[in-house]
C-alpha cells in the first residue's frame, strides 16, 4: 500500500484541503488503487523519451515591455470574499 | 417555423423571415419547459432579451447576429456569474470576458445562460456539479441518463434543442463523449486552436475549447468564430482559421484512413464494435482506403493522463484559496484553517480527489516515477500518431465505450468512471483535433458516436470526413 | 585573509552562501503589463493575471529576459540557451496564484563569479552557482490591524533575478564586500535599481560554522535581509549563535530564520517549520525560454563598462589607488559624478585624486546627512570641479574652499560667485601678509621669545593668529614663507 494514514495527511496538509475521517479513509482507498492502476506504465521502457510537457511545437512568445494599470483596485477587489482599506484580508498572520 | 440548423436559422433571419426576438423567445420558452434537465447553472431571461434588444437595432453585419449560445460555466463571462460548476466559485463574477466568449459575442450570438458541467471539467457523467447532476435529455421518464461530461450541459442544451450551438471544453475528452451521449456533433480543435485566456484552467497542456452543435457544417461555422491566434495566451497557435464552412466537401475518395488496432478492446460492447464497423464500411464505399494502423501505446494514455491532469490541476486550482474571489469557510482562526476548511468544503469529492492524486505524483521523491514518467509515455503516445499520420489521412474510431449510462449507475469506482475515457484520451494527450457524430443506435435506441481524428490543425479534414458521414444517415 | 572567530574552545570558520533577490528593472511586470512603479496605492497596479484570477495566462516580458542575460554576461556566468520556468507550489496569503512561477532545473544564467577587492590591495572571487528568472509575491501586513493580515498585490508579479553564490564567503565583511559588488555590476548594467530601502535588493543569507578544514556544518537560512549592515549583524548573531549551541555540545538544526531588526537577534519562523516540498513542475501555460548564441552576442556587444572595467581604466588613466578607484566604482552614480567632474575642465585632469577626496569626503558628508543620492547632488560635478580649480590656483585655501562648498550646497550657486560675493579671495599680496605677521609678532613678544629659545611647536600658534588676522584667506603657503624668514631673520639678529 503506497499512500496510508499519515501520506493522505501529509498530501491533505500540503494541498490545504481539510479532510474528516471517513474522506481520509475513501480517498486511501481511492489513491490507492490509482497508484495501483497507473504501475503498468512502468512496463514501458522510457531510458531515452524526451518527456513531452507541451503539444505546441511553437516558441514562446514574448511581450514588449509596456506598462499599463487598467484595472481598478475596486476592480481588482470586486470579487473578495474580505478586503479592509483597499486591500484584501485575511486573518492575521505570525511570521 | 424554425430549424434545428445554426446555417438554416442565419439565413432565415437574414431573409427576415423571422426575427431575431421571435427566434430567442422560442429558445426562451423552451428552456423554461426543460427546467427540470437541469441543465443551466446560470439562467436570466431578461439578460437575453437585453442582449436581443441591442441586436434588433444593430445595423453591421455580423456573422451569428442573434444566434442563441449556451456557454458552458467554464468561460469567464462579464456579464454572467462564472463558477465552473463548483461551490469554491460560488458568486463570482468576472470583469472580463473569455477570448472565446467574446469572438462569440463580436459575431453577434445571444449567450443564453452558463451551462452546467463536472466541478472544474472533472468527470465524464456530469454528476461531481455542485449545482446537482443534469439529466440527458433523450432520457425515458422512467430512467434519467446522465448526459457524458465533463461538458454535459453543453451536449444537453443543444440536444434539447435549448439553443443552436454551445461552447465546451475538451481535456480528455469532455466535448466529444458528452456528444456521442447526448447525440449531437462535438469538436474539440488542434490543442492552441482557441485561446485558453479566460477558461477556468483544470489541466493547461491538455485544456481545449470547441463547439457541440446539431451537424458538421452548423460545427465548422462555429468553430470559425471561436478560434484564432490570442497574444495573451502563450500556448496559443499563431495560424490561419481556414474557413472551414466553406470549404467544406464531402468528398474524401481517394483518402486514407486510419483504423486503429489497439481500439478494439475486450469487453466493449457488440454494438459499438458494430458502428465502428459500419462507419469504415461506409467510408470505403465513399472512395477512401481502409488502414490498419498501430498505436502501440494506446493501453498507457488513460493512466499517464490520470497522472499529468491530476498534477497540473492540483496547481491550477491552488489559487482557489478564500482570498481574492469565492467562497471562504466560516471558522477560521488562522490563515491555514481559512485554507483548509475553505478548500475542504469549497471542493466536491472528485476534485479533491484529483488534487490529492496531483499532489502526491508532483511531491519529492515520486515526481520523477510518476509526473516525469508521464511525461515519457505522452511522448510515445503523441510518436505513435506522427508514425500513424504518416500514412493516413484521418483515424476513425468509436467514441465511447458505450452509450449513456443510466444516473444511477454507480460512480463510485473512481477508475471505472475514468475508463469512459479510453478513445477520446489518446488523441487529448496529443493534442489533435476530434470530433464526434452520432452514428448508429444501441439496443434502446440511444445514440452512439464515431471519433474522427485528424493530424494537427488539419481540422477541415475532420470536419470533411464527418460531413461524409453525416450524410449516411439522412 | 584570517577570517576565523574564536569561541570559548576552538577557532570556527563561517561558511556563508547568498541568496540575492534583485528586481529587474523595467517598466512592467515578468508576465503581466501592470507597472512596477513603487510605492503606490494598494492594489492598483495588479493586472488580472497578478491577481490570479480563473483562467489567466502568463505572457513573458521579452525586457525582462534581455535584462537576466545583461547581468550574467555582468556575472562572468553561462548564458544557458534554453531555459524553463516552472511552478514552485505552496500557500501564503501574498501568492496569489498559490504557486510561483520561477526557474529551478533550467536557469537562464549558469556558472560565474564576482571579484571582491579588499582595503590592503588583495581580492578574492567569490562562484556564482545560477541565476534565474522568478516572480515576486505581493506584500502582507501585519501590523495595520489586530486581527487581519492585509495584502497587497502591487508587487506579485514584478520580475526578479535570484543569484545563488556558491559557499565561498567566510566572514560578514565579506558578505558585505559581495553584496557591493553585486549591486554595483547589476546598477552598470541598468538591470537592477539596487535601491535596498525599496527592497529592490534582497539577501537570504545561509550559514553554517565549521571547525577549519572540517566538512561543512549544518546551516540556518536568514530570510529576506535588505541592508548590509543587518546582513552583517544577522550574520555575526547567527554564527556567534551556532558555535554557543556546537561547543555545548549541541547539535544545529536546519532552519529558516527571521532575523530582528531591532533586537539584533534571529530567531526560527514560526509558519514554516513543516518540511518545504514546492513541487516544483514545468509550467504547462509556458514554453520553454530559448535565447539563440546570436541574441547573447547581441546583447554583449550592448553592455556598458562594468565597474571592474572601469576601475582599472581609473588606475591607469589618472593614477588612483586600488582602494581609490573601487570606492568610486561601488556606485554608478559616483563614477558619473567623477567623470563629469574631472571632464568639466582640462585643467582637472591632473587633480583625480583631489577630485576623489572632495567627493568621497566632503561632498558625501553633506549628501549623507540629508540623506540625498549623489545624482541628485546640489552641488554640480562642474561646480565642484570649479571648486578644486580655484585650490589649484591658489585663488582660495582647502579652508576656505570647504565654508565654499557648504554654500555651493546650500545655494546650488557657482563657486567663483560665492567667492566674489562674500570676499573669500585668498589674499596673496606678500607686503600685506606681511604687514599683518608684523602685527602678529609684535602682540605677541614673549611667545617670540620663547620661539627663539627653542620651543618650535610655537610655530602654528603664530600661523593662526595671522589667519585669524586674515578671516583664513591669506594663502597659507605665502605666509608660512614670510613668517619663517621673520622668525629666522630675528634668530641671526639675536
Amino acid at each position: 500500500m503506497k499512500i496510508d494514514k499519515n501520506t493522505i495527511n501529509k498530501i491533505a496538509r500540503l494541498s490545504r484541503i481539510k479532510l474528516d475521517s471517513k474522506e481520509s479513509e475513501d480517498y486511501i482507498k481511492d489513491l490507492n488503487s490509482i497508484l495501483d492502476w497507473v504501475e503498468q506504465l512502468n512496463e514501458i521502457n522510457t531510458d531515452n523519451v524526451e518527456p513531452l510537457t507541451n503539444i505546441s511545437s511553437s516558441v514562446l512568445p514574448k511581450r514588449d515591455d509596456i506598462s499599463e494599470d487598467i484595472h481598478s483596485s475596486e476592480e481588482i477587489l470586486k470579487n473578495a470574499p474580505e478586503k479592509i482599506e483597499g486591500f484584501f484580508s485575511v486573518p492575521k498572520v505570525v511570521e | 417555423m424554425k430549424s434545428k440548423s445554426l446555417k438554416e436559422t442565419i439565413k432565415s433571419l437574414e431573409a427576415k423571415k423571422i426575427s431575431i426576438k421571435e427566434l430567442n423567445d422560442e429558445y426562451i420558452k423552451n428552456i423554461k419547459e426543460k427546467n427540470n434537465l437541469n441543465i443551466f447553472i446560470h439562467f436570466d431571461e431578461q439578460k437575453i432579451i437585453d442582449q436581443v434588444n441591442k441586436l434588433e437595432i444593430d445595423n453591421s453585419n455580423k456573422k451569428l447576429k442573434g444566434i442563441p449560445i449556451a456557454i458552458k460555466d467554464l468561460f469567464c463571462t462579464k456579464d454572467m456569474p462564472t463558477t465552473a460548476a463548483s461551490k469554491i466559485l460560488e458568486n463570482f463574477n468576472p470583469t472580463y470576458e473569455s477570448f472565446v466568449t467574446q469572438n462569440l459575442l463580436d459575431d453577434g450570438a445571444v449567450f443564453v445562460g452558463k451551462t452546467n458541467c463536472d466541478e472544474f471539467a472533472m468527470g465524464s457523467a456530469n454528476n461531481t456539479s455542485y449545482f446537482g447532476n443534469t439529466i440527458n435529455p433523450l432520457s425515458n421518464d422512467d430512467e434519467p441518463l446522465a448526459p457524458g461530461g465533463s461538458s454535459g450541459g453543453s451536449a444537453a442544451a443543444v440536444a434539447a434543442d435549448l439553443c443552436l450551438g454551445a461552447t465546451g471544453t475538451d481535456t480528455g475528452g469532455s466535448i466529444r463523449q458528452p456528444a456521442s451521449f447526448c447525440g449531437v456533433v462535438g469538436i474539440k480543435p488542434t490543442y492552441g486552436l482557441c485561446s485558453r485566456w479566460g477558461i477556468t484552467a483544470f489541466a493547461s497542456s491538455l485544456d481545449q475549447a470547441g463547439v457541440f452543435t446539431n451537424n458538421v457544417e452548423d460545427a465548422s461555422i462555429l468553430l470559425e468564430s471561436i478560434s484564432g491566434f490570442d497574444s495573451r495566451d502563450s500556448t496559443s497557435a499563431n495560424v490561419n482559421i481556414p474557413n472551414y464552412s466553406k470549404n467544406l466537401n464531402s468528398d474524401i475518395s481517394g483518402k486514407t484512413v486510419g483504423i486503429p488496432n489497439e481500439y478494439s478492446i475486450e469487453g466493449t460492447p457488440e454494438e459499438i464494435s458494430q458502428i465502428w464497423e459500419d462507419a469504415i464500411k461506409y467510408i470505403e464505399s465513399k472512395g477512401a482506403k481502409i488502414k490498419k494502423i498501430s498505436l502501440p501505446h494506446t493501453k498507457y494514455a488513460l493512466p499517464t493522463y490520470y497522472i499529468i491532469a491530476p498534477a497540473e490541476a492540483s496547481s491550477n486550482l491552488a489559487r482557489y484559496d478564500g482570498v481574492k474571489y469565492g467562497f471562504r469557510a466560516d471558522e477560521i482562526n488562522s490563515l491555514d484553517e481559512m485554507y483548509e476548511n475553505t478548500r475542504g468544503k469549497g471542493f466536491g469529492k472528485e476534485v479533491k480527489r484529483r488534487i490529492l492524486i496531483g499532489t502526491y505524483v508532483l511531491s519529492a521523491g515520486y515526481y520523477d516515477a510518476y509526473y516525469l514518467k508521464a511525461q515519457k509515455v505522452r511522448k510515445l503516445i503523441a510518436n505513435d500518431f506522427n508514425d500513424a499520420f504518416k500514412d493516413c489521412d484521418f483515424i476513425v474510431t468509436p467514441t465511447a465505450p458505450s452509450a449513456a449510462f443510466p444516473l444511477s449507475a454507480s460512480q463510485d469506482d473512481p477508475i471505472k468512471m475514468y475508463l469512459n475515457d479510453i478513445f477520446t484520451v489518446p488523441a487529448s494527450l496529443a493534442g489533435l483535433p476530434g470530433i464526434s457524430i452520432p452514428f448508429g443506435k444501441d439496443k434502446n435506441n440511444l445514440p452512439l458516436g464515431i471519433q474522427i481524428l485528424g493530424k494537427h490543425f488539419d481540422e477541415q479534414q475532420v470536419f470533411n470526413a464527418a460531413y461524409c458521414l453525416e450524410k449516411s444517415y439522412e | 585573509m584570517n577570517n576565523l572567530i574564536q569561541g570559548q574552545k576552538h577557532e570556527w570558520e563561517m561558511v556563508i552562501g547568498l541568496e540575492l533577490h534583485a528586481q529587474v528593472k523595467s517598466n512592467s511586470k515578468l508576465f503581466s503589463s501592470s507597472s512596477t512603479k513603487f510605492g503606490s496605492l494598494p492594489n492598483s497596479q495588479v493586472s488580472l493575471v497578478d491577481a490570479a484570477m480563473p483562467g489567466m495566462l502568463p505572457v513573458i516580458n521579452k525586457f525582462c529576459v534581455k535584462q537576466a542575460v545583461k547581468s550574467g554576461i555582468g556575472l562572468n556566468a553561462k548564458i544557458n540557451n534554453y531555459s524553463v520556468f516552472d511552478r514552485k507550489n505552496y500557500f501564503y496569503a501574498d501568492l496569489p496564484q498559490g504557486y510561483q512561477i520561477s526557474q529551478y532545473k533550467y536557469p537562464i544564467v549558469g556558472e560565474g563569479t564576482v571579484t571582491i577587492d579588499f582595503k590592503d590591495g588583495t581580492s578574492k572571487n567569490i562562484r556564482i552557482l545560477r541565476l534565474h528568472l522568478e516572480q515576486d509575491a505581493g506584500k502582507s501586513l501585519h501590523d495595520q490591524n489586530p486581527s487581519k493580515t492585509y495584502v497587497d498585490l502591487n508587487r506579485s508579479g514584478v520580475a526578479l533575478m535570484e543569484i545563488v553564490s556558491e559557499p565561498d564567503i567566510r566572514s560578514p565583511e565579506e558578505a558585505g564586500m559581495y553584496i557591493s559588488k553585486i549591486r554595483s555590476i547589476l546598477m552598470y548594467l541598468d538591470t537592477c535599481d539596487g535601491n535596498m530601502q525599496e527592497g529592490s535588493l534582497r539577501a537570504d543569507v545561509n550559514i553554517s560554522v565549521r571547525k577549519p578544514g572540517n566538512e561543512y556544518g549544518t546551516r540556518s537560512e536568514i530570510k529576506n535581509l535588505n541592508s548590509i549592515k543587518f546582513i552583517k549583524q544577522a550574520i555575526n548573531y547567527e554564527a556567534k549563535r551556532q558555535i554557543d549551541i556546537l561547543e555545548s555540545g549541541g547539535a544545529i538544526t536546519q532552519n529558516t530564520m527571521l532575523f530582528n531588526t531591532s533586537t539584533g537577534k534571529t530567531r526560527p519562523m514560526r509558519n514554516k517549520e513543516e518540511a518545504h516540498d514546492y513541487r516544483y513542475f514545468p509550467d504547462p501555460d509556458l514554453l520553454p525560454l530559448e535565447i539563440s548564441s546570436k541574441e547573447v552576442e547581441e546583447i554583449k556587444s550592448s553592455i556598458p563598462e562594468l565597474p571592474d572595467q572601469l576601475k582599472n581604466k581609473y588606475m591607469n588613466t589618472y593614477n588612483l589607488s586600488n582602494y581609490d578607484a573601487s570606492v568610486l566604482t561601488t556606485d554608478k552614480q559616483i563614477s558619473d559624478f567623477f567623470d563629469q567632474t574631472i571632464n568639466s575642465d582640462l585643467e582637472l585632469k591632473e587633480s583625480a585624486k583631489i577630485i576623489v577626496n572632495w567627493i568621497t569626503s566632503e561632498l558625501f558628508f553633506l549628501l549623507n546627512n540629508d540623506n540625498v543620492d549623489i545624482s541628485n547632488s546640489p552641488v554640480s560635478p562642474s561646480n565642484l570641479g570649479q571648486l578644486i580649480k580655484l585650490i589649484n590656483t591658489n585663488v582660495i585655501s582647502g579652508k576656505i574652499a570647504k565654508e565654499v562648498l557648504d554654500e555651493m550646497y546650500k545655494t546650488k550657486s557657482s563657486p567663483i560667485q560665492i567667492v566674489k560675493k562674500k570676499g573669500l579671495k585668498q589674499m596673496t599680496d606678500s607686503s600685506e601678509i606681511e604687514a599683518i605677521i608684523d602685527n602678529v609678532l609684535n602682540e605677541n613678544k614673549t611667545m617670540v621669545d620663547q620661539y627663539l629659545s627653542g620651543k618650535d611647536k610655537l610655530l602654528g600658534f603664530f600661523v593662526g593668529q595671522a589667519m585669524k588676522k586674515t578671516k583664513g584667506k591669506a594663502n597659507p603657503k605665502i605666509l608660512n614663507e614670510i613668517l619663517l624668514t621673520k622668525l629666522t631673520k630675528k634668530n641671526q639678529s639675536q
